[in-house]
């Protein structure tokens, strides 16, 4: 195996043991780089020659003081950046003409959490510009693809993080969930994708989207992997006034398997007509495995699951609109006419709900909706300890498949809504891989603030499973 | 239905320009979506307060303290228009 298809965790336990440097190990996700990149082209941003010298620095780290992993968590990690992640000194360009080049004068709070755990940046990863998107074919620059099959969408709108750990170019990466943004590109290249609790993460510092849904995410291999990254960046931050203070969990210490018998809830509004067949009968294998280990499986009802999409894309383009109030050219950036189709449609529709006559049918409404969606939530959490859905209908679609049709597009983001509005923690994980050997996902959902569940749970899953071990044959 | 001429107020709300081709794409994609958007006409929220944010936090404050900020050659850096460490903006008042 090379040292760039190793889990964060076992690359963590190599560098312990002596057994490769971090040198080593940085310069293994380099030369697959440029293997695979020109295929793939996950990256806006190579990062190669800092990379190499924190890496010899690191080096000298572990050196001079063996147990300097336990104030640094990541320490050597080779890791990639959403190119929403402000990084100082590093050009951030949210995927658009807009901001090609604008080059931070400071770190999101994620960054510097991440750099001072010892994590080492690898590049900046391509996406949906602004976040807009699911298939990452809404960049300004181009389009990422998925190494399972270059043909086929990454998902989005993390697409290039997606791709970039899928295809072994980093061992993990940062991402955003405004509604599916790291489920989907989980889903379709076959990776480990956490939505935390919305305020989990702090925000300060990532070109917002949507203020009241945007999540800070990661993506990964594993589970465990997934639990190390979010003890990290996860907690409250004086910066971002939407995270509450509430202690952040050792993720890692708590995966084993929950001592009390789980209850899984399968909520029938998520098991419908048109879910790709593959995908069913993936997701119900995966569910009657959880039964045969002792879980507990229970349908239960999510009365408004049918009105989320609306609501999400009435409240999302709202407060799409609001920010990107801010990009005048005047400060930063080109001026306004350098924005994609995709954001002028998102700022149009976003204005159109919040102006005079229409704030009450619209927005309003909205808002209101969004009381119910997440008392449903709520009434079925009494009855069960976590959800288990489908993370998206179909797996990977094709390249130019949904581009052309913007409400073909958003639809495929219906299984990601409701808890996005909801704020609750999303974990999502492979489950199965269709006949053409593409990726199957499903997703695990919990109450507010509890990710610990989900990690006890999907851990649970991957030590009687082995889909998340699979690469792709590009690589 | 949303008429053009709604389309191009928005976009002048939102300082946006809008080519003739942009101008009836949105029209007609615009109308889809709202009309989507009827599917929520369906529920009854009568006596349902309004979500805003979903944390429950209230009055957040920070101390009114000086503490490090971006000095002025930072603030500035990114921008192609500037005078006299100023942003340089157009003249909103005409001169006499």
């Amino acid at each position: 195996m090379e040292l760039n298809e190793l889990t964060v965790t076992q690359a963590l336990d190599g560098l312990k043991k002596k057994t490769f440097s971090a040198e080593e190990l940085v310069k293994s996700c380099f030369g697959k780089i440029k293997k695979v990149e020109e295929k793939v082209k996950a990256f806006i941003t190579i990062c190669e020659e800092d990379a190499l010298k924190n890496a010899k620095k690191t080096d000298q780290l572990i050196k001079d003081d063996p147990q300097i992993f336990e104030q640094k968590p990541l320490l050597g990690m080779p890791i990639a950046l959403k190119d929403l992640f402000s990084t100082k000194g590093i050009k951030t360009t949210a995927g658009s003409k807009v901001l090609k080049d604008y080059i931070p004068v400071y770190d999101a709070t994620v960054v510097k959490k991440l750099k001072a755990a010892g994590a080492i940046i690898i590049g900046k990863t391509n996406l949906d510009a602004w976040g807009h998107g699911s298939s990452g074919e809404n960049s300004d620059f181009f389009v990422t693809k998925n190494p399972w099959n270059l043909q086929k969408t990454p998902g989005g709108s993390s697409s290039g993080s997606g791709a970039a750990v899928s295809a072994g170019e980093c061992l993990a990466a940062t991402a955003t969930d405004t509604c599916g943004s790291v489920r989907a590109p989980a889903n379709f290249c076959n990776l480990v994708g956490l939505k935390p609790t919305y305020g989990r993460v702090s925000r300060f510092g990532v070109i917002a989207m949507a203020s009241s849904l945007d999540s800070i995410g990661h993506l990964a291999h594993t589970v465990e992997d997934s639990a190390l990254f979010l003890k990290v960046t996860a907690g409250k931050d004086p910066l971002d006034a939407t995270t509450p203070n509430i202690k952040v969990e050792d993720y890692s210490k708590t995966l084993k398997k929950p001592s009390k018998k789980i209850i899984i809830g399968l909520p029938k509004e998520y098991f419908i007509k048109g879910i790709d067949k593959e995908m069913k009968l993936a997701i119900e294998s995966s569910i009657k495995l959880f039964e045969k280990n002792g879980f507990i499986i229970n349908t239960i009802s999510l009365p408004h699951t049918q009105y989320a999409l609306a609501t999400y894309y009435i409240i999302q383009p709202s407060e799409v609109s609001s920010n990107l109030a801010r990009f005048d050219g005047i400060r930063y950036g080109e001026k306004r006419d350098c924005f994609g189709e995709e954001a002028k449609r998102r700022i149009i529709l976003g204005t159109y709900s919040l102006s005079t006559g229409y704030y009450d049918a619209y927005y309003l409404k909205a808002m209101k909706v969004r009381t119910l969606i997440s008392e449903d939530f709520a009434k079925a959490f009494a009855k069960v300890d976590i959800l288990l859905t489908p993370t998206s209908p179909t797996p990977a679609f094709n390249l130019g498949e949904k581009i052309k049709d913007p409400l073909k597009m958003y639809l495929s983001d219906i299984f990601s809504a409701s808890s996005s509005l909801a704020g609750l923690p999303v974990l999502a994980l492979p489950c199965g891989f269709t006949k053409d050997n593409l990726p199957i996902g499903m997703q695990l959902i919990a109450p507010q603030f509890n990710e610990s569940l989900l990690f006890q749970v999907g851990h649970y899953f991957q030590q009687i499973t082995t889909w998340h071990k699979r690469r792709p044959p590009l690589v | 239905m949303i008429s053009k001429k709604t389309v191009q107020h928005l976009a002048d709300l939102s300082k946006l320009e809008l080519t003739y081709k942009e101008l009836n794409k949105f029209q007609k994609q615009l109308a889809e979506i709202l009309n989507y958007f009827c599917l929520l006409k369906k529920v009854t929220t009568s006596q349902v307060l309004p979500t805003s944010q979903v944390t429950g936090l209230e009055n957040v404050l920070a101390k009114d303290e000086i503490s490090p900020s971006l000095s002025s050659k930072e603030a500035l850096s990114q921008t192609k228009n500037q005078h006299n460490n100023y942003f340089k903006v157009k003249a909103i008042l005409n001169g006499t």
